[in-house]
Parts: C-alpha cells; structure tokens; sequence
C-alpha cells in the first residue's frame, strides 16, 4: 500500500511548487510595478 | 476591502492547514486504490478552484461587454490566469494518479480531453491579452472567448456518465449514488475544497492589484509621452 507513496508525494509537490512560484511572480511582479509606477510619478509631478 | 485582503490570506493558511491535517492524518486509506487515492483530496478541490474561476472569466467579460467596466475586465484576466494555473495542476496531478491505478500516464477518456481543451482555450486567451496589445478591441475578443470557452466545464461534468468514459465520478457514480460514501472522506474534500477556493480567491486579489497597477503604468506613460510631446 506504501509503495505509491513516490506518487502521492510527486502530485502534492507539483501542487505546491506551482503555487509557490506563481506567488513569487506576482510579488515579484507587483514589486517591480510599484517601482515603476513611483518612478514616473515622480517624473510626471516633477 | 481592505480589511477582507488583510484577513484573506490568513484564513486561507488556516484552511490549507486543517486541510492537510485531515488528508495526511484524519482521512482513512480507501481500500482498493490504496495511499495513492489521497491525490483526489487536492486534484479535485483543484478542478473546483480552476472551473469556478473560468466561470468567474465567463461571468466578468459579459460584464466587461456590457458595461465596459475595466474592473470586470482585470477581474476575467486575473480569473483566467489563476484558472489556468490550476487547470494545469489538475493535468499533473491527474496522470500521476493515473499511474498506479490505470497503469498508463494518459489516455484520450472524453473528460480528460475536454479538460485539455478548456485549458487550450484559456491558455490562448492569455496569449490573446499577452500578445493582442493592450486596447480595447483586444480587451472584447478575449472576452468573447472567455465566454465561449466556459460553455466546456458542463461538457467535462457529464461526460463521466453521457460519454462513457473510465474517469471515476468522485462525488457521484455513474448510476447516481454516492462516490464517496464514507463521511469523514467527504468531509475532508469539502474542507480541502474550501481551503482550494480561499486559495484561488487571493491569489485573484492578488494578480488584480498588479492588474490595477499595470493600468495605472500605462496612463503615466500616456501622460509623460504626451507632456514630452507638447514640449519638443
């Protein structure tokens, strides 16, 4: 019964790796747009 | 609002862990598939989170057709993009649970076709909004099939019984009884199906405040370009 442990373990990690490093795009992403956005502000008030 | 962000993330990590605790430590092993069945208390909370969130795309471009709302329209972009991302979990995690029990990684059963599709759909409307550029008319084509395109998730739900294909039916058999009889695995679906859902709700919030900030970048460009204009 523990011999299909290999594929319970490979499908949870498949999930959580997608998942995780969706989320580190959109931080990732959102942090560069954020700069970005501050950056021409800056430019657009000054 | 932004008290519902603040709370959001924390009640979806409360979720995801009771969930877990119930997968690996609660739920009891069924008896003919073994430990590998416990891929169906993620695999298909997955499919939930990534229908729910093209119905989301369907529901939010007919907005964003009829109104011309922006915010229904980074709604259905944001909706599409965590859909597809959870529709391809379910094809991963779907064949590694195949393995053990079909003895095949693949095969061409009507509904894991039609989830191929409703992915292919989606994937291109993201390339659609990734490569169409960033005007309206664009905007209205990908809503048109983010529309279209939802009209597959009915197709996938009955094909297990119309179609005659081998994917077991989780929550109903195919004569229409129970799938899951047992109490304490329905439970812990729907929990883990609840914690999906949380899931796929911030990661929406998520990818809209980037949405939102993608826009506001486009109109200060809009306005630095033209204010360099009038001065050369």
């Amino acid at each position: 019964m523990t011999d299909n442990l290999g594929y319970l373990f490979a499908a949870y990690t498949a999930v959580w790796l997608g998942i995780f490093f969706y989320v580190r795009r959109l931080a990732r992403r959102g942090q560069e747009l954020e700069d970005e956005v501050r950056e021409l502000r800056r430019r657009v008030e000054g | 609002m932004r008290r519902l962000d603040d709370v959001l993330p924390w009640a979806t990590l409360a979720a995801m862990l009771v969930a877990q605790w119930l997968i690996f430590v609660v739920v009891p092993t069924e008896a003919q598939m073994g430990i590998v069945q416990r891929i169906f208390y993620f695999h298909v909370p997955v499919a939930w989170a990534a229908f729910l969130c093209f119905f989301v795309v369907a529901g939010a471009s007919a907005v964003y057709l009829w109104k011309g709302s922006e915010t229904a329209d980074r709604l259905a972009l944001a909706s599409a993009e965590v859909g597809v991302l959870f529709c391809t979990l379910v094809l991963i995690t779907g064949p590694i649970w195949a393995r053990p029990i079909w003895g095949v990684w693949w095969t061409w059963d009507p509904r894991l076709t039609m989830t191929v599709i409703l992915w292919a759909i989606y994937a291109g409307y993201l390339m659609l909004r990734a490569f169409g550029g960033d005007d309206a008319s664009t905007a209205r084509y990908a809503a048109v099939l983010g529309i279209i395109g939802v009209l597959d998730i009915p197709v996938i739900r009955v094909s297990v019984r119309l179609l005659q294909g081998i994917h077991p039916a989780v929550l109903t058999n195919r004569q229409g009884g129970s799938g899951l009889t047992d109490p304490t695995m329905r439970a812990t679906l729907y929990v883990s199906a609840l914690a999906m859902l949380l899931l796929a709700w911030w990661l929406v919030a998520l990818r809209m405040r980037t949405a939102r900030l993608e826009t506001t970048l486009r109109a200060l460009r809009r306005q630095l370009e033209s204010r360099e204009g009038a001065v050369a």
